[in-house]
């Protein structure tokens, strides 16, 4: 299929992209003087963590206009967005460790920020569990529709929260007010980066889409037997 | 329609869960029982040596009221599997919002009852004084079970008719419990150490924030749930 195949190129190219951003960050962008090579992981992390936030956003969004227009190409991107957000929390969750030792001291410490990130981890979970419980296509998607908004809906409560509490978490030192806090190489990575993680989630969602609705369509032509179409 | 009707259609569907329940009165005696034992397993939990029951009854309390909330709310709907009565209660005159407001208006008065039943037994299994800030305390107590059961009923509505109903509703709804948990805990443990009222305001603010969104959203959404 057409799709799969586009699915297929675009994650390739943003993999070998993801390279470049690592030869980028590893020879062309300065070492920070004060956590050294560890910072590195923050090409990686804060991308992934960006991208975690709006899926879920997305899902939320694909969801509330599944409910007014019933299209079910809708609830498919909305599946898609949830299955791939998991995927980038599970990168936040274990990135954020590998740094938290060598800086903090520690793996994990119940901090807002990782709570949240935490948080999130669990509503994709919840989601794609209640996806996976209900076996009528349409109920299923109706359901997964609600709790998709409900968990859009949280996700301000979290980022709201995460204000409110003091915490060990570096703050957001190129999405903030004020110009970035960094120099002009690292931010230039970094955005090079973003770049290279939003046609990633493309590229992922492009594919799994395609993968649901070949499943569909095995489903519904009755080859599939009991295969749930899940690729 | 109007609002008159709405509540008046809510009440009706409250009143019918509640009667159902009165008559039987099984689910709220088992609920009662399981918030002793939860108690007393916190009481054996930990050492009371090393962390005093004081400093840890704002969690006692929250962690039982979760739990014991969960377990009314997995019954809300349930009651309406036997015999396809929720098909029944979807083809009576009224809104999709008055069964909601209704199984939301049951579900707060069974989860209310548990914790008027826990809260004195708190008090005296843990010496822990609450008559000095009860009203605070229960305004937390009101605002916190409104956000989660609210959320509760809307996602009960769902699971019942899906695989591994009871487990699967802990799962969803508890990333939406800790939010209200914790602010919760947060103002129980402030309100216990008599720090002033000013100091929680903001927990109770953004309890009242979440109770409005969620109830809100719950209602929107109900429809979605049951409409085939």
């Amino acid at each position: 299929m057409r799709m799969l195949r586009v699915g297929r190129w675009i994650t390739g190219i943003a993999l070998l992209l993801l390279v470049g951003v690592y030869i980028r960050a590893l020879v062309f962008t300065p070492v920070e003087r004060l956590q050294g090579l560890a910072q590195k992981i923050y090409y990686l992390h804060v991308p992934a963590a960006i991208w975690t936030e709006t899926a879920i956003v997305l899902v939320g969004l694909a969801s509330a206009f599944y409910l007014f227009l019933k299209d079910p190409r809708l609830d498919r991107f909305a599946a898609a967005s949830a299955e791939v957000g998991i995927v980038f929390a599970g990168v936040v969750l274990t990135t954020g460790p590998i740094w938290g030792k060598p800086i903090w001291g520690t793996w994990w410490t119940w901090d807002a920020r990782l709570t949240s990130m935490l948080f999130l981890f669990l509503l994709y979970v919840g989601y794609l569990l209640l996806r996976s419980a209900v076996g009528d296509p349409a109920t299923r998607a109706r359901y997964a529709a609600v709790l998709g908004i409900c968990g859009m809906c949280l996700v301000p409560f979290i980022h709201f929260s995460v204000y409110l509490f003091p915490t060990l978490h570096p703050m957001p030192i190129m999405m903030k007010p004020s110009p970035p806090s960094m120099p002009g190489s690292m931010v230039v990575t970094s955005l090079f980066s973003v770049g290279v993680f939003t046609l990633l989630y493309v590229g992922f969602v492009v594919q799994r889409y395609a993968l649901s609705y070949l499943g569909e369509q095995l489903e519904a032509s009755g080859e599939g037997g009991s295969g749930k179409g899940d690729g | 329609m109007r609002s008159p009707d709405l509540l008046r259609h809510a009440w009706a569907v409250a009143s019918k869960d509640l009667l159902v329940e009165f008559r039987s009165r099984t689910a709220i005696v088992s609920v009662a029982v399981f918030v002793v034992l939860v108690f007393v397993v916190f009481q054996f939990g930990h050492d009371p040596t090393a962390v005093s029951n004081f400093d840890l009854a704002p969690s006692i309390l929250w962690v039982t009221f979760t739990f014991a909330a969960i377990l009314a709310l997995n019954r809300a709907f349930q009651l309406e599997l036997e015999n396809q009565a929720l098909e029944g209660l979807l083809l009576a005159p009224i809104g999709r919002g008055s069964i909601y407001l209704g199984k939301l208006i049951a579900n707060l008065a069974f989860v209310a009852t548990i914790e008027l039943i826990g809260l004195p037994l708190l008090a005296l299994f843990f010496n822990v004084p609450v008559l000095p800030f009860l009203g605070p305390l229960a305004a937390t107590i009101a605002l916190a079970t409104v956000g989660f059961v609210a959320v509760g009923t809307l996602f009960s509505a769902m699971t019942v008719r899906t695989r591994f109903a009871e487990l699967l509703l802990p799962v969803l709804l508890l990333p939406f419990m800790i939010l209200p948990l914790w602010w919760a805990v947060l103002a129980t443990g402030r309100l216990l150490a008599s720090r002033p009222l000013s100091e929680v305001a903001g927990w109770l603010n953004m309890l009242a924030v979440y109770d409005v969104v969620f109830v809100t959203i719950a209602l929107l959404l109900f429809p979605a749930t049951v409409n085939e």
